[in-house]
């Protein structure tokens, strides 16, 4: 009875903690997908039917649609500066800086990273007003954001880019290539799972964003974040809500999809 | 190249570090309205001293996030000893289900937590909140104290079997002593993951009861109190200064 002796240690071991996430991600998510299809809250006993409305009003509504191409088009500024910033940041820490220097500038770097992400952002409204004048605007969330999500785009590079074995790229140059063919031809290509995963990491909580956008941004921060955010603290339409959620879970995982096979090539022609 | 490369993290890190630093000045600043010329003052500092609300809120956030780490970092470091040291058919989906708690925007995970505890009648509060950290916290722990048992096979706890170790001895007089340096990693980045949280903390939070996150969030809507700059300034320097001892402690790579 060895094998069922093993399956209980590891229940007893594992079932604690996937217990406190079923019960705060998993079923969370699972009810908030049926709320998105009630015409009301089914809270006080309220009489509710079922209904596709929420997810065709996204589609009819402009207001709805149209912010969540604002959402996404922020993600593709903020994902794109934070990468044309952070890529040569990486590439100059891993590749043209060593010993000392580079332990203390990478924990500088990564520091930010896990310090409090509403300071930081309220940090800017000191900054963005005189003599800049941006602050309440739709370049203060961009800067917002770029600061907030840049210490990803470097870490995620510098790992790939370390990981570049140095021979392979005076291989290349002895065999002829410009320094600027071996970038393209070999250590570009080789840094792809690094630039990937900062795109991943960067581009969905950026199109989830709604604390920045709310404190830098005025009147231009109304996006679908905002919209869904606005949904539950203030109108209290929890299925609109719901649905606006789940439509943007599936923008999130169209694009990635549609990526990832055009990204994959790329990694493979190279 | 050395020093182009240089000059230009200089520069990356002037970015990083300018808005931090200015609101840290400000903090010290007489003026109200952020106005030159500097003049040195504690007066924000005093100001915070006398806010009930904010020690209040700071005092549950600290509360949440120790108990936080407690919960997380037990129940984290007993399924990364699953994975480590066990094979069995689920392991690979346990460890996929692993990923929507970091992957999915906070916003859907924290709207949807709303709309379940409201609906089971588990409802706001700090017990929703602290609920929400552990689950956030949850895959780092895991991450953190996997990438400790990388290193460590199981030779040590086999020995120690055969030498006539129970396995609750062996787990407490071999695994955890080796463990340790990755478990106090793991506690430490799960008290930053909550004491940092705010968007969780924001749907959980009923009126009235708050999170210092919360409560900055709310004061920075309403209009600002200056005050809101010396707790900021404490708070970035706290979390900062947390993760210098969670590197010191732990190297990024896990090589010890």
């Amino acid at each position: 009875m060895a094998v069922s002796r093993q399956t209980r240690t590891v229940f007893a071991l594992t079932a604690p903690a996937y217990l406190w996430l079923a019960v705060t991600v998993m079923l969370p998510l699972a009810t908030m997908f049926y709320f998105s299809f009630l015409t009301a809250s089914p809270l006080g006993g309220k009489e509710v039917s079922f209904t596709l409305k929420h997810y065709t009003d996204f589609f009819t509504k402009q207001i709805y649609w149209y912010n969540a191409w604002r959402s996404i088009e922020l993600g593709l500024y903020v994902t794109a500066l934070c990468l044309i910033i952070g890529y040569p940041a990486a590439l100059g820490l891993a590749k043209y800086i060593k010993g000392r220097w580079r332990e203390a500038i990478f924990l500088l770097i990564i520091l930010p990273f896990w310090s409090n992400a509403l300071v930081r952002t309220f940090s800017w409204t000191m900054v963005l007003r005189e003599p800049f004048n941006i602050l309440f605007s739709y370049p203060a969330i961009v800067v917002g954001l770029v600061h907030a999500y840049l210490p990803y785009a470097i870490l995620t590079c510098y790992i790939s880019l370390q990981a570049v074995d140095d021979s392979l790229i005076e291989a290349g140059r002895s065999l002829g290539a410009t320094p600027a063919q071996a970038f393209r031809r070999i250590t570009l290509p080789l840094s792809m799972p690094g630039i990937l995963a900062a795109v991943f990491l960067i581009f969905v909580p950026v199109i989830g964003s709604f604390m920045e956008p709310r404190i830098l941004g005025g009147k231009d921060a109304i996006m679908l974040g905002p919209i869904i955010e606005g949904q539950f603290i203030t109108a209290f339409n929890w299925p609109l809500g719901a649905a606006l959620s789940f439509t943007m879970l599936g923008m999130v995982l169209i694009i990635l999809l549609i990526a990832a096979p055009f990204l994959k090539k790329q990694m493979a022609v190279g | 190249m050395e020093r182009t490369a240089k000059l230009y993290l200089g520069a990356v890190l002037v970015f990083l570090y300018l808005p931090i630093v200015v609101m840290i000045a400000m903090a010290f600043n007489r003026s109200a309205l952020y106005e030159m010329p500097f003049t040195f003052d504690l007066v924000w500092f005093k100001a915070l001293a006398q806010n009930d609300r904010l020690l209040q809120a700071s005092w549950n956030s600290i509360w949440i996030a120790c108990v936080n780490a407690a919960i997380a970092t037990t129940l984290g470091t007993l399924a990364a000893y699953a994975f480590a040291r066990y094979d069995f058919r689920a392991k690979r989906l346990l460890q996929i289900l692993l990923f929507p708690p970091i992957t999915i925007p906070w916003l859907i995970i924290g709207t949807s937590m709303l709309i379940f505890f409201f609906w089971t009648g588990i409802g706001r509060g700090l017990h929703a909140i602290l609920l929400g950290h552990v689950a956030l916290s949850l895959p780092y722990v895991i991450v953190v104290v996997s990438a400790r048992f990388a290193n460590f096979g199981p030779q040590l706890e086999e020995a120690a079997a055969s030498l006539g170790a129970t396995p609750w001895q062996t787990f407490w007089r071999i695994t955890v002593p080796v463990l340790l340096p990755g478990i106090i990693a793991a506690g430490l980045f799960a008290f930053a993951v909550s004491f940092d949280q705010f968007v969780i903390s924001y749907f959980l939070a009923p009126p009235g009861t708050s999170t210092l996150p919360v409560e900055i969030y709310t004061s920075i809507r309403k209009g600002f109190t200056p005050e809101i700059n010396a707790i900021s300034s404490i708070i970035i320097l706290f979390s900062m200064g947390l993760m210098l001892i969670v590197a010191r402690n732990y190297k990024f790579g896990g090589d010890n």
